[in-house]
């Protein structure tokens, strides 16, 4: 773990190292927490390098590295603190690297179980800087003192130096090389001082290279989405900036060049919805990204691209600790239920809720051509733990995706027609549609209740037919999109123990498994992925025959074990829920299962403090 | 040689007798007509209200969308089509009370398009009450009592939110309107046409006896034509200081209210649109529109191999 003031470039020192590790064959998984601020309040980044691919973090660490005095003691001096520092979490054994400077005597530390790795990080600047000639724009460079905590956790842990060289490197290309020129060479004064001054045992944890198994990215959500968004067609992008969607969309703006997409910085997220659904109905793959407070804001446009059957647009929600501003740059998981009712009155919607970065690319994909084909909005269910963390995963393969664009009416089809019905009654509840611009296919969208025309209408016998023309196709769906990419069971179909629950707690479940299963208890696991269409038949069947259950949600009132009694009339035995606005541990799955068999506990509650 | 009729549709008219609509409605058809334009290479869309069924009179492409939202849905819809002629109309509450904030964006854009406000002072569907454009003291037959807060001047707002053709007409001059959404439609860029209109049924102060000036000390028409009084608010040369003296000026003259109301073309210039910005960035946009190009089979492996 890497901690410092916001704005000390934790970010690059840790996705370098990262991309270390994974150049020597390694895996890693790595997730960053920060304030609502722009620079000075607390940020950290835990990384986890494993020699098998971790899908979630763990509360303890290793190897602490602090580039600050708050990062080990808190700020239990402010008026309203609100954190005691990372000291506590190093395991046993671990060792922290901090700035020698701060003159800190071992027992200020309260440890007597780890090891201290005083670091000049100032002195190593200077002398780094000079090789250079810069040693008199030292304060211009000061923020490199985090390169050379980066350099000396690599000595430490005996690491390559090489490969860190080459993702040092990689940061700074034209104009800046020079400036990853002075980067290698703070890092290597790190690395020699950490080497030097404490020996090669001094932290018994070493990284040792592996052999390859072929080109893994290191990629996080929000870049699964936008590229997923790029491969799928998609055309048009609107955004109004919120944490933690924006990053997606200025992922794709400065993509756009390359792959023609049209990205709008709209006004607030009402114009964002509503631009991408105009875009939709002109016959172009649209999308918008957002989270909670600008869902909210959605809410009217939504319906409004449902009742208008609009072939999307297909909205990314980053969900966030609220209500309100809540915990603006926390996760939480506590949209499902919002998301599933938003805007007033009834009409279809496809919400998919994606467990990890791979599920994040192929769900986004889907979406589109949910949305073309249905002609419905798709919701895509997301958070910020899944959007900010890194994951290294094989290349996404894309030969087997296929665009469906749905019913498109040609033009030769209406060549000579002068009766082209937009909401034309269809047995399947799907009127193919023309696009603005074709002959013949002119047509009329309202908000309104309309006829087969679109033109305005208050007949209860026609409210009554496209009221069930657009509800058939939500059942439609539920009935062509197979069960395998609605829920899966993850583990043995016997084990007496089930936990049941959705979109990013997939990894932390899954390791925790794992732990329990060395404990000697055998779990599986029901992740649920589509929120709407339910798979209620296939979570009926998993669960009618399931001993315990127990649901494990990052929000308080565990939404999803209430809709799966709401679909399936199964309640869950137990509940393990976080509200903290931070994602599960893999040792928090485990304890909380524990808490439940062995302490008898009904309902659990973690919290990261 | 396309006729009137082409651009009619069959739909009921529910509007009131004698309701400024019917004028507008009229105008936009025969404009439609004049500039001889396919109906199915026009998209009508329009917000919430009377004027709200306006593209279900239309043949072309309608879009009627949601109270205060017009212009977003718009914009989507013409960025993404641009082979279409868009034209966006809406009421005074619709465009500058609910939606006021997408008035000001959608301006600072520039996009090629034309948005038509029926301003009539009051909300007609809602039963009378007072819209962002009743003057500050006058109190219309349903309301309980006079406005306490000032009008906005929709006239100023386009010219401060960025809008490159700013005009006013009136829904009883049906030869001005059609004169100047015509001009409307034929500029490259965002246009703003202010139609000042009678609303029978609720507004009983600003009447068509009113804008003909009956109630005057000396009868004359309360409209005059700003073309006739020798004022001009074209930019010959966007690139000089012309620019803020012209809109100067046209802030003046939008402040003018009263026994004289000043019609016609306020401020006009040309300069790049938001879609020539974008096909600045995006070559492609030069050739055709995303909607008529494959973007369906882009090749995103440098994507994934920058991330390795």
């Amino acid at each position: 773990m890497i901690g410092g003031p916001q704005g000390s470039g934790i970010n690059s020192v840790a996705e370098n190292f990262a991309k270390a590790c994974i150049r020597g064959g390694l895996h890693i998984f790595a997730n960053i927490e920060y304030h609502s601020n722009i620079k000075g309040e607390h940020s950290y980044y835990r990384l986890r390098v494993e020699s098998k691919a971790p899908r979630s973090h763990v509360d303890w660490v290793d190897l602490l590295v602090a580039l600050d005095r708050e990062t080990l003691f808190g700020d239990l001096n402010k008026v309203h603190p609100t954190h005691r520092g990372h000291r506590h979490e190093v395991s046993p054994g671990g060792g922290i690297i901090y700035d020698r400077s701060l003159n800190l005597t071992p027992e200020s530390f309260g440890r007597d179980d780890i090891q201290l790795f005083p670091i000049p990080y100032m002195d190593l600047l200077v002398d780094a800087l000079k090789e250079f000639g810069k040693d008199k724009e030292l304060s211009k460079y000061q923020v490199m003192v985090n390169t050379i905590a980066l350099g000396a956790s690599l000595g430490l842990a005996d690491y390559d130096f090489d490969l860190a060289t080459e993702a040092i490197r990689e940061g700074f290309t034209g104009r800046k090389a020079a400036l990853g020129d002075l980067n290698v060479s703070a890092a290597k004064h790190g690395y020699d001082y950490a080497k030097r001054s404490f020996g090669e045992d001094a932290f018994p944890i070493k990284l040792r290279k592996q052999p390859l198994t072929g080109k893994r990215m290191m990629i996080r959500g929000v870049q699964a989405v936008a590229i997923a968004k790029l491969k799928a067609g998609c055309g048009f992008q609107t955004y109004y900036p919120i944490t933690p969607a924006t990053d997606e969309s200025e992922y794709l703006e400065s993509h756009q060049k390359d792959y023609n997409m049209i990205v709008v910085q709209a006004e607030d997220e009402i114009s964002a919805i509503n631009m991408a659904t105009g875009a939709a109905h002109a016959g172009l793959r649209s999308s918008t990204s957002t989270s909670g407070p600008g869902f909210s804001l959605m809410a009217e446009g939504l319906g409004w691209a449902g009742i208008t059957e609009a072939p999307g647009p297909v909205i990314i929600l980053y969900q966030r600790a609220g209500p309100a501003t809540g915990l603006p740059t926390r996760t939480e998981q506590a949209d499902l239920r919002f998301a599933l009712h938003a805007a007033h009155g009834e009409f279809p919607r496809i919400i998919i809720a994606p467990g990890d970065v791979v599920e994040n690319y192929y769900d986004t994909f889907d979406a589109f051509n949910y949305a073309e084909h249905y002609q419905v909005p798709v919701i895509l269910l997301t958070d910020k733990f899944l959007a900010s963390t890194y994951q290294d995963v094989p290349l996404f393969n894309g030969d087997n995706l296929k665009v469906d664009r749905g019913d498109i009416v040609s033009d030769s089809d209406l060549a000579g027609a002068t009766d082209y019905r937009r909401y034309r009654w269809t047995e399947l509840g799907i009127s193919p549609r023309a696009i603005p611009g074709q002959k013949g296919g002119i047509f009329w969208t309202t908000g309104d209740e309309h006829d087969e025309y679109g033109h305005i209408t208050e007949a209860a016998d026609i409210r009554i037919k496209m009221m069930r023309k657009r509800m058939r196709k939500i059942e439609l769906a539920g009935q062509v999109i197979p069960d395998s990419k609605k829920a899966t069971l993850h583990g043995p179909s016997s084990s007496r123990i089930t936990l049941v629950g959705w979109g990013s707690s997939k990894g932390a479940i899954l390791d925790g498994m794992e732990d329990l299963k060395s404990d000697g208890i055998e779990t599986n696991f029901l992740q649920v992925r589509f929120v709407n269409p339910f798979p209620t038949d296939y979570v009926q069947q998993v669960l009618g025959s399931a001993r315990r259950k127990i649901a494990i949600e990052n929000n308080y009132s565990a939404q999803m074990a209430g809709l799966i009694r709401e679909k399936t009339g199964i309640g869950m035995d137990n509940t393990i829920v976080k509200f903290d606005g931070r994602p599960f541990s893999q040792n928090e799955i485990y304890e909380g299962v524990k808490d439940i068999i062995k302490n008898g506990m009904k309902e659990v509650t973690v919290s990261h403090a | 040689m396309l006729e009137l009729k082409t651009y009619r549709t069959q739909v009921h008219n529910d509007w009131c007798p004698g309701c400024g609509d019917f004028g507008i409605v009229n105008a936009i058809q025969m404009t439609f007509m004049e500039m001889q334009l396919e109906p199915h290479r026009v998209a009508i869309f329009s917000g919430i209200g009377c004027s709200g069924k306006t593209p279900h009179f239309v043949n072309a492409y309608g879009f009627h969308t949601l109270h205060g939202r017009v212009l977003p849905i718009a914009t989507g819809a013409r960025l993404a089509n641009p082979g279409l002629t868009v034209v966006a109309v809406g009421g005074d509450g619709d465009g500058l009370g609910i939606g006021a904030g997408h008035f000001v964006n959608t301006g600072r854009r520039n996009l090629d398009f034309t948005y038509v406000l029926y301003d009539n002072g009051v909300y007609g569907l809602t039963k009378g009450q007072a819209s962002p454009t009743l003057p500050k003291g006058v109190k219309t037959k349903s309301m309980a009592a006079p406005a306490i807060v000032e009008r906005v001047n929709p006239i100023a707002m386009a010219i401060a939110s960025g809008y490159t053709f700013v005009a006013r007409s009136y829904a009883l001059d049906v030869r001005h309107l059609k004169q100047t959404l015509r001009a409307a439609i034929e500029h490259r860029g965002s246009a703003f046409v202010d139609v000042l209109q009678t609303c029978p049924t609720y507004n009983d102060i600003n009447t068509k006896e009113w804008y003909g000036g009956e109630d005057l000390p000396v009868k004359a028409p309360r409209l005059y034509k700003l073309e006739d009084s020798g004022y001009s608010g074209s930019v010959a040369d966007p690139s000089t200081d012309e620019v803020n003296a012209k809109k100067g000026n046209a802030l003046v003259k939008s402040f003018e209210w009263g026994d004289k109301i000043p019609i016609g073309v306020f401020f006009k210039m040309e300069v790049p649109t938001f879609e020539d910005q974008l096909a600045l960035r995006m070559p492609a946009l030069k050739d055709k529109p995303f909607v008529e190009q494959d973007i369906y089979s882009r090749d995103i492996t440098p994507l994934l191999d920058e991330l390795t």
